[in-house]
């Protein structure tokens, strides 16, 4: 049966391997530049500290490659769930040949074993490989942009891609099988993994793993944010910049009972005198310093595969659920 | 005699609509038997619940002894021919031989080559490009390679232009005479089946309402000519199928096993043809008048 279910999906598997091999080439001939430029720009530049016009000039090599390979991955498993998943029971039942492959020597269920088998598989290896090549292509970049844990990036890199593609491709199976017509099992589809994913950014993913605490004073170096509000003067704190790398929820003004400070008490502490701005910044600063100190709730970047694994696992976890789904209800009277 | 298809009560039920209700049916061995309705009558539903396609709604149905699909060997034995014969249409010929051999585990290889070669095919074709006709064959060939002991055909022949239709039915006669295989073919056309079958099952409205040997079918059944008279006063033993009167003339058919004794009546025999019609008319008299409510024959 693996025989025949690979027959009959030799075309779309030839369709991706060859657009791997373009990608693969693209990404071959442009990479070692990448490479080339890190060594040689911020390699040099982060001993002297001053790397910020080396970064940028990174950043921004080969910047169309970049937004085309993000969006390559990004959408890829949800391709693989719609023209792969999708189609290959419900094109059975459109064409009739569901009555010729179900009435062969082989029960129900091999076929279906074989046939999301083989699917997996095509998705693993092509999603893997692609994967494999824009982590491998953008890792210079990655390096000094630090921002591992983005949701544009995290998704887009290492193992994350191959659990949304073993997800999307068994979830269109599913949506095939249920409904038995193609346009719409690929939309209920891409809807389905469209909501996966953005519950498990949103809702889930940040509460997997327990955050850390960071305590720091505040004095006049703090990254404050002060300014006239629609309630009033405030002072609040900012995560730009802080702790690069690893992923901050959240930057709070706290005192010892975790309060955050008052109106009344902000208004004091910061007057708008005649001063400069400069003055006035320091005066607020160890004013809210003399009681309140800045609590960072954040993920270190340590975490980043601890993450990563989590991910993968939770995607398998549910294409296994929902495969069970599949193994119940082809075998249902209908 | 053994049994190839056995149904008790059989019902399969589509949201309010019952395609098919209480049948109880058996159908013996080593016969090619004729399952004959007009459209929507239960054929393709009967067939489709034989290979395990369809669950039943009620009732149960064991083909070759053993409950429809229910593990490889049983699906083996049993070939299946679907309606409008689908077949993978970027597929070649050879490719669907393939999927034969990989998925049966009785195939017999050499058969399969030598029909394919018999009707002129190139087995590099694929299916997609085959006409009616030579699909319809390439089914066959698949469901006969199986080296099934019971083979199901669902109106294969009703799409095919009526040479094509000759040659499919003599294949399909050859088939049987060299691998003695039971075969239920289903049609909605009589002249389809009177030449292949010696075993008639007529399906009307989702219930059975005749099953027999064609020439037992044939012996019993009589078109009685006379002066006009009433049906009632026939004898105990003679069922009436269908009735017609002018002024001054009557004519039935009646069911009986017994010979026609009374001289006032003409006896013409039947054709297949006339007796399968008249069950159908019956069929459709009796709605009319059971379920008067419902006015619409479907």
């Amino acid at each position: 049966m693996i025989r025949f279910a690979a027959l009959q999906f030799r075309i779309q598997a030839a369709v991706a391997f060859g657009a791997l091999v373009v990608i693969a080439i693209v990404l071959a001939v442009t990479g070692p530049h990448l490479v080339t430029l890190y060594d040689t720009t911020i390699i040099p530049c982060s001993a002297h500290n001053d790397c910020s016009a080396a970064t940028t000039a990174l950043t921004d090599t080969d910047g169309a490659i970049q937004v085309f390979l993000n969006f390559l991955l990004l959408v890829v498993p949800a391709l693989i769930g719609m023209f792969w998943g999708a189609p290959l029971v419900a094109r059975e039942f459109e064409t009739g040949t569901y009555r010729l492959a179900w009435t062969q020597g082989v029960t129900r269920t091999r076929w279906l074993a074989a046939k999301l088998g083989m699917g997996v598989v095509a998705s693993v290896v092509v999603t893997g490989l692609l994967s494999l090549m824009v982590t491998w292509w953008s890792s210079p970049i990655d390096t000094v942009s630090a921002k591992p844990f983005d949701p544009l990036y995290f998704g887009v890199r290492d193992l994350a891609p191959v659990g949304y593609a073993i997800f999307a491709l068994v979830l269109g199976f599913s949506a095939g099988l249920v409904m038995r017509k193609t346009i719409p099992a690929m939309f209920t589809t891409l809807v389905g993994f469209v909501a996966a994913r953005f519950v498990m950014n949103s809702w889930v993913r940040p509460h997997l793993i327990a955050p850390l605490h960071r305590v720091s004073t505040i004095n006049g170096s703090s990254p404050l944010n002060m300014g006239e509000t629609p309630g009033g003067f405030a002072v609040t704190a900012t995560t730009r910049g802080v702790l690069p790398g690893d992923w901050v929820y959240s930057n709070q003004i706290v005192d010892k009972a975790g309060h955050s400070p008052t109106t009344a008490f902000i208004d004091r502490a910061c007057p708008l005198g005649h001063a400069s701005a400069q003055a006035n910044y320091q005066t607020c600063a160890t004013n809210l310093g003399a009681k309140f100190h800045l609590l960072i709730t954040y993920q270190p970047e340590s975490r980043y595969w601890a993450f990563q694994w989590y991910e993968i696992a939770i995607f398998i976890g549910l294409a296994a659920v929902v495969a069970g789904f599949c193994f119940v209800w082809i075998r249902r009277p209908s | 005699m053994t049994s190839v298809l056995e149904t008790r009560g059989l019902g399969k039920q589509y949201g309010r609509r019952w395609a098919l209700h209480d049948c109880t049916l058996s159908v013996p061995a080593g016969k090619v038997v004729g399952l004959v309705g007009p459209n929507g009558a239960g054929k393709t539903t009967m067939l489709q619940l034989a290979v395990g396609l369809l669950a039943p709604t009620s009732g149960s149905i064991t083909v070759l002894g053993d409950a429809p699909a229910s593990n490889p060997a049983q699906l083996g034995k049993v070939g299946f021919v679907a309606q409008d014969t689908p077949a993978y249409a970027r597929l070649s010929i050879a490719q669907h031989l393939d999927m034969g051999a990989w998925l049966n585990p009785d195939w017999d290889g050499e058969v399969a080559i030598h029909r394919v070669d018999q009707l002129g095919l190139d087995p590099k074709q694929r299916a997609g490009s085959l006409s009616g006709g030579q699909r319809a064959q390439l089914a066959l060939t698949l469901a006969i390679a199986k080296q099934p002991e019971l083979l199901l055909l669902d109106e294969p022949v009703a799409s095919l232009d009526p040479l094509a239709r000759r040659e499919f039915l003599q294949s399909l006669m050859e088939v049987v005479a060299e691998h003695g295989v039971s075969v239920v073919l289903s049609s909605h056309l009589v002249s389809d089946l009177e030449r292949v079958c010696d075993y008639l099952v007529v399906l009307v409205d989702s219930h059975v309402q005749v099953a027999g040997e064609v020439s037992e079918l044939l012996a019993s059944h009589h078109r009685l000519s006379g002066l006009r008279r009433d049906p009632s006063t026939l004898p105990a033993n003679q069922e009436v199928i269908e009735e017609s009167h002018t002024d001054r003339q009557s004519t039935l058919l009646v069911r009986t096993e017994d010979p026609i004794l009374d001289p006032n009546w003409t006896v013409i025999p039947i054709t297949l043809e006339d007796l399968v019609l008249a069950y159908m008319s019956q069929a459709r008299d009796t709605e009319h008048l059971g379920r008067p409510a419902l006015g619409v024959v479907s």
